[in-house]
């Protein structure tokens, strides 16, 4: 249970630490919290020869709340974007999100925008990405380039970042006016990874839901969003179809079984949590008409 | 792979329970290690070493970490407090046996909040940290504080009425210090001439 040798390297900006990815290619990795890189390491499910530690890279611990996104440098860590209350007020559902990122002890050192990079199925922050129709900024020898979530994820734990290139932050667009979110996964214990999850977006315009999305934790290879809004847009929030919803989202998902959890089990946990989330949200922005949350 | 025997070694200095501490070690060695293994403060213990268990849990900069989940050459130039520094804390308060404990410390021994006590270092330092963020938990509170760690032996019933009584003691000895707060406020006495900026908080 101890990590393979490697080299360490401690780059001071984003292009010395692009220069290094470049030069050391594909045995290399980039650390930042190491809450999920690490525990590979211990277990030695991989040992890169190269670990570009950006702890130490300057600017890239910065929340930015602004008109139209939050974004999220590359070195802040999950706890510090959850107690962020400008963040909150202009995106609740990152917090509603983050607090179901594993413990306190692992979101005072991970940071979301690795793992967005690490792109687990399990993992809550992709799926917020995904349902914010959020951006990856991608630094490399080339530049930076812009990401869609659509493009970035490609499969589990698979991205289109090149090797010598680094996130060096994520931006996650605010709702439109009248929109509130929701959050809700089912795990084992709270904290561990999730059986099921699922985000909802809905806007709810003079009292009918104008626009109604979900995306999920574990149930799907890659973070992808649902748009239920044929299903539930026109209707009032007292009397939405919710369990229509939550049927188009059992046969949206596509959930794998292990030791903890059937296929089956977790193709119905989705779809009840999506009942819930959505009739969550939309009941929030019905009552918190105009604001953006 | 590379040869073990030409792996790179780093000089890597941390500041532990407020005293800098420099040790020669390889970049892949863990905090955990770093502190049990080339600095022999072995009160953390290692227990899963992939981040499920929170045993081995210590204070970096004040907040609760995985020092599994940390190579030592990251935590170059933080503070670390581990288990054996939590008795230098303002609260801290000499016991029955002369030596100093935290509130959390008391409260554990108070309520039978340990059996084994492996797990135990973990519990401390997450509780301490816990404390200072949420002076007054409820017992669910407690609970969901708690969520990180396991424990085997005690059915974690002794550990929520360990935390609330730890947040009572807290709250008294706060009391007499004046409104002082904090374990880590101020180094030890018995550090103070040795340590370069150990009552520094992050």
């Amino acid at each position: 249970m101890k990590p393979a040798p490697f080299v360490h390297h401690a780059p001071r900006s984003v292009e010395e630490a692009v220069d290094v990815l470049a030069q050391v290619g594909h045995d290399g990795k980039v650390l930042a919290g190491g809450q999920s890189l690490i525990p590979i390491l211990n277990m030695r499910l991989a040992s890169p020869g190269h670990l570009v530690d950006i702890n130490r890279v300057a600017g890239l611990d910065r929340v930015e709340v602004r008109d139209g996104d939050v974004r999220v440098g590359a070195l802040v860590r999950h706890a510090e974007l959850e107690h962020h209350e400008g963040a909150y007020a202009a995106l609740p559902l990152l917090r509603q999100a983050l607090v179901n990122v594993a413990h306190p002890a692992i979101r005072n050192r991970g940071t979301t925008v690795g793992s967005i990079a690490h792109a687990d199925a399990a993992g809550e922050m992709p799926a917020i990405l995904a349902l914010t129709e959020g951006v990856v900024e991608a630094a490399g020898p080339r530049g930076t380039r812009e990401i869609s979530p659509a493009d970035f994820f490609l499969g589990a734990l698979e991205t289109c970042l090149a090797e010598d290139e680094l996130a060096v932050a994520v931006r996650f667009p605010r709702f439109s006016p009248g929109t509130a979110t929701a959050f809700a996964e089912s795990a084992r214990r709270h904290g561990d990874y999730a059986m099921a999850g699922v985000a909802a977006a809905v806007t709810v315009v003079d009292g009918v839901i104008t626009d109604a999305r979900t995306s999920f934790v574990s149930v799907t290879d890659v973070p992808s969003v649902l748009d239920l809004t044929e299903v539930l847009g026109g209707s009032e929030p007292a009397d939405a179809d919710w369990a229509a919803a939550a049927e188009v989202v059992r046969g949206h998902v596509e959930p794998e079984a292990d030791i903890h959890a059937t296929a089956d089990y977790r193709r119905m946990l989705a779809g009840e949590l999506a009942r819930r989330v959505l009739a969550q949200a939309a009941q929030n922005a019905a009552t918190t008409k105009g604001s953006s949350h | 792979m590379t040869d073990m025997t030409t792996e790179q070694l780093l000089d890597v200095t941390v500041n532990v329970n407020g005293v800098p501490r420099t040790a020669s070690v390889p970049a892949r060695r863990l905090l955990s290690d770093f502190l049990r293994h080339d600095l022999q403060l072995t009160g953390t213990h290692v227990g899963c070493e992939h981040g499920v268990c929170g045993a081995c849990t210590v204070l970096v900069d004040g907040k609760p970490m995985r020092s599994c989940l940390m190579f030592a050459v990251t935590a170059q130039d933080h503070r670390v407090t581990t288990v054996e520094g939590l008795c230098d804390a303002p609260d801290a308060r000499p016991c029955a046996t002369g030596e100093r404990m935290n509130p959390v410390q008391q409260a554990f021994a108070e309520c039978h909040g340990l059996q084994c006590g492996f797990c135990t270092p973990g519990f401390l330092t997450t509780v301490t940290a816990y404390l200072e963020e949420n002076p007054a938990p409820t017992q669910d509170e407690a609970r969901e504080a708690i969520s990180g760690n396991l424990c085997r032996c005690t059915g974690y019933q002794n550990i929520v009425k360990s935390v609330l009584r730890a947040a009572e003691i807290r709250t008294e000895r706060l009391g007499e210090d004046g409104g002082e707060a904090g374990y880590a406020a101020a180094p030890a006495a018995r550090h103070t001439s040795s340590s370069a900026n150990g009552g520094e908080r992050a």
